[in-house]
């Protein structure tokens, strides 16, 4: 279960269509309250019931933290994914009660900078739109660098100029349009902090080129949106309750474990916090770790699994849980 | 019951008139639940707990609030340093500002109120008679920073923690009761480096167990625990900063006072996660009890000779009583016929 | 691994690696007494660093004085200081102008390496990206918690304070933001009661 504090009930107010893939929710509070403040960057966890199979999925906030008459986050259709943010899309409207987590940071501001430099791609755009707000408030020195495929999948990116103006600079893949984040990187003062949020290749490329410019990793901040993926269904005995599990092909295998009852601890859902740690029991086979917490000795050591995003293919599986 | 009829007028230096009502003895947070101490993580969740005990709200006041936060102004006349806030943490301040506030009208609504339009609130604190409008987020509404303004009317010390990097680093604080250790000097640093003095805790792998548990606190959800000392004289003061003026008091007790003179010092801990800020906040209060009080609880009496007895060296020394220690046991010994104490702290009936 | 041993101590006691060539845009390199042998092993593991490095050398405080050593080195830029107090305005201002990619490097005694790190820090680089190597003197900058003042160079243990005169004992708890060591008054409870002072940070 959640590490904390308890769920928040709140009524769906808004559904926005804001693109071809992305659509905009907003919630209140069920009891007509104020909503938790929260930190540029945060997430909550959303949960779903599709027809019996429960998903909890992260989603960044990306309403100004100032705001707390409601919660808004953007959410972008995978239709290659396990179905939470298919749900999301189709099911989800004006007038529905749902459960959301309070909220949790994981891909927050680093306050003593002198300058914020965010790289946006896509989706990502998401948890900087909180954190921009914030910064504006702030009269903190920030600047947007946010590339998306084109001009109608560049969700917010007009509504984003009018606001900051020269701060945001917008990039469209199909008009040939990129990021010279060489220059970029280099001509950037002293105490900068970098952040980016988009697909993993992005994040790759932006941690590289600032690497190798020398920049130290103490500046530099990601977040990826991990999302675990669809695979094979494989069993999974659960040594401690004594109950023998089926993961199945678009479920995680921290969802299979609630399925059957059984309590574990979670919190981002997606990899990169550590919450949900697991000790590997017996390992017959392969695990196929998609995170981002274990190190590479404990990956390749079969002793612990994350399971909010990874899987296994093999004879058998035996976690302390 | 008039504001003057609760709170003490009492000191806690010099002429040190301190002393604890019968009510504050048998709600002493006394912190041996057994019968020898080592150090733990030991935290439990902060809920509301048992009516008229120290944890029954989210902040303890009690009947040495107006007289501790007269000692609060005193200390930091003398030493503004006392309380410092790195730049970047003014929004946490802010946040522990909402927290205490919102609190204390919530807790005690005979002495606080808060009422709020939008971003303009209107706080009245009755027993220090203060009656502020400002604006909250804009600390120019404010006669200090928002930290040191509300902890200016809050018993205990606080300390405000940003989350980066996996890591928790102390960068504001307001320690003015605290233990022998130096705000001034320990600004900046990480969780390991502040706690870095204290012996065998970090063999013990508390700290490393302690750090994990709280970068995953989340907000809605505090958590305490307590630790404690002794202190020589009800001062809450006992910094590094004047150890020069009190450390001599160490060295003149005796027999006959150090029934009167010696205190068991006891810090209630909560942390909390803080909304706007990400940050940790952690209050230390500070509750005070001499021996002679203390004995008057059998069960208590027993199990301190016990405690103080049996303690290691290296903690004794690191406690700073390693000196007094055998006047203490001695002391004590008289109220312990080595009958078995019952589990818990709180006094038997 | 710090070619220097220090010793077992607690969490707060700094400790130092060995400088290695980064990449980067410029190098800033302050160096004191010994630590003239770190920054000639650092050039001579990359070269072509030199005509980006800006360096900066100061006498040891124990007499040690490499400058003319460092003055053939042939880096981009070069300079001679007394001493850091006298310096650091030059510093503050390289690190002021600087952007993200510069390299900052400390070789010599904690003291000039601590303060260094307090530079940067204050300029906004994050304290680990500053590299360290200790060379030379184990000397001491020792901030009395009683009266605040940094006394410089303090190799004996205890000392007496050279702002209010206490004596204070040496501990190993370190505070980066003040680049120094804490002392702490050593017979506040038995006056006079002073141990003969031990010559422990040469």
């Amino acid at each position: 279960m959640s590490v904390g504090a308890a769920k928040i009930p709140v009524v769906v107010t808004e559904v926005v269509e804001v693109n071809s893939l992305i659509k905009r929710f907003r919630f209140v509070r069920e009891d007509g309250g104020q909503m938790p403040g929260f930190s540029g960057g945060a997430h909550t966890v959303v949960e779903m019931d599709d027809a019996g199979t429960r998903r909890l999925n992260p989603y960044s906030l990306m309403s100004d933290p100032g705001d707390r008459s409601g919660y808004e986050i953007s959410v972008r259709r995978d239709d290659t994914g396990r179905g939470g943010s298919a749900y999301m899309h189709r099911e989800v409207r004006p007038g529905m009660k749902m459960l959301i987590s309070p909220p949790v940071n994981l891909f927050g501001l680093d306050l003593r900078a002198k300058k914020h430099l965010m790289i946006a791609g896509g989706i990502g755009i998401t948890p900087f739109l909180a954190q921009m707000a914030q910064l504006d408030a702030m009269g903190a020195r920030f600047e947007l660098h946010y590339a998306a495929r084109d001009r109608e999948l560049g969700a917010y990116m007009p509504e984003l100029s009018a606001r900051y103006g020269d701060r945001v600079h917008r990039y469209y893949d199909a008009e040939g349009q990129a990021i010279d984040l060489t220059t970029l990187l280099a001509g950037q003062p002293l105490g900068t902090h970098l952040y980016v949020c988009g697909p993993k290749g992005m994040i790759g490329w932006v941690l590289k080129t600032a690497a190798d410019l020398g920049w130290p990793a103490g500046a530099v901040h990601s977040e990826e949106f991990l999302a675990p993926p669809v695979g094979v269904p494989f069993t999974v005995e659960l040594a401690v309750s004594g109950k023998t599990i089926t993961v199945g092909a678009a479920q995680s295998l921290l969802e299979a474990i609630e399925a059957a009852g059984v309590d574990a601890p979670y919190l981002c859902r997606g990899g990169a916090c550590g919450q949900c740690e697991t000790h590997v029991i017996a390992c017959e086979g392969e695990i196929e770790h998609n995170d981002h917490w274990l190190t590479d000795d404990q990956k390749a050591g079969c002793r612990h699994i994350m399971p909010c995003v990874s899987r296994f293919k093999g004879a058998k599986l035996v976690l302390e849980r | 019951m008039s504001l003057d009829d609760f709170f003490h007028d009492e000191t806690f230096f010099g002429d040190y008139t301190f002393k604890n009502s019968p009510r504050a003895i048998k709600r002493f947070p006394f912190p041996f639940p057994e019968d020898d101490y080592m150090y733990s993580v030991n935290m439990e969740p902060h809920v509301p707990g048992r009516p008229g005990s120290v944890f029954e709200h989210t902040f303890d006041v009690d009947e040495h609030y107006v007289a501790e936060m007269r000692d609060r102004a005193r200390v930091l006349r003398d030493d503004p340093l006392r309380c410092q806030s790195l730049p970047h943490m003014t929004l946490a301040g802010w946040d522990l500002l909402e927290l205490i506030m919102e609190s204390f009208a919530r807790d005690y609504p005979q002495w606080f109120s808060l009422t709020k339009n939008g971003n303009q609130w209107h706080w009245i604190n009755r027993p220090l008679n203060i009656d502020q409008k400002f604006t909250f987020l804009d600390e120019s509404t404010l006669p200090y920073g928002p930290m040191e303004y509300i902890t200016r009317q809050a018993q205990g010390d606080f300390t405000l923690q940003d989350q980066r990097n996996d890591n928790l680093w102390i960068e504001a604080g307001m320690v003015t009761t605290q233990a022998d250790w130096s705000l001034d000097f320990d600004i900046g640093m990480s969780f390991h480096e502040w706690h870095a003095p204290v012996p065998k805790a970090h063999e013990m792998g508390v700290f490393d167990r302690a750090l994990k548990f709280l970068l995953q606190l989340q907000h809605g959800a505090p958590v305490r625990r307590f630790n404690w000392t002794m202190t020589v004289d009800p001062l809450l003061d006992t910094s590094p900063e004047n150890y020069p003026k009190w450390g001599p008091g160490k060295t003149t007790l005796t027999k006959e006072n150090i029934g009167q003179r010696q205190h068991l010092r006891v810090e209630l801990q909560t942390l909390f996660r803080l909304p706007r800020s990400n940050a940790i906040a952690f209050p230390i209060r500070c509750y005070l009890c001499s021996f002679e009080d203390l004995v008057t609880q059998p069960k208590w009496a027993r199990r301190l000779h016990r405690v103080v007895r049996d303690l290691p060296d290296e903690l004794a020394t690191y406690k700073g009583f390693i000196r007094n220690r055998p006047l203490m046991v001695d002391y004590l010994s008289q109220f312990d016929d080595g009958a078995p104490t019952s589990p818990g702290w709180w006094p038997d009936e | 691994m710090s070619k220097t041993d220090f010793g077992p101590s607690i969490k707060s006691r700094p400790v130092y690696g060995v400088l290695s060539p980064r990449p980067g845009s410029s190098h800033l390199i302050v160096a004191n007494g010994e630590g003239g042998a770190a920054v000639e092993a650092l050039f001579a593991q990359a070269p072509e660093m030199k005509a980006k490095a800006h360096l900066i050398y100061i006498p040891g405080a124990n007499g040690t004085d490499m400058s003319t050593a460092m003055a053939a080195l042939g880096a981009g830029q070069y300079n001679r200081a007394p001493t850091y107090a006298s310096v650091r305005s030059r510093i503050v201002k390289v690190l002021g102008d600087g952007h993200m990619g510069l390299q900052v490097y400390a070789t010599g005694t904690e003291s000039l390496m601590g303060q260094v790190q307090r530079d940067a820090m204050e300029a906004g680089l994050p304290h680990d990206a500053v590299q360290t190597e200790h060379r030379g003197s184990l000397a001491r900058r020792v901030q009395c918690v009683h009266c605040k003042g940094i006394t410089e160079n303090v190799t004996t243990d205890p000392f007496v304070c050279s702002h209010c005169g206490l004596n204070l004992f040496v501990r190993d708890h370190y505070s980066r933001r003040l680049a120094a060591f804490q002392g702490v008054n050593i017979d506040a409870e038995d006056p006079g009661e002073v141990p003969p002072a031990e010559e422990r940070f040469k």
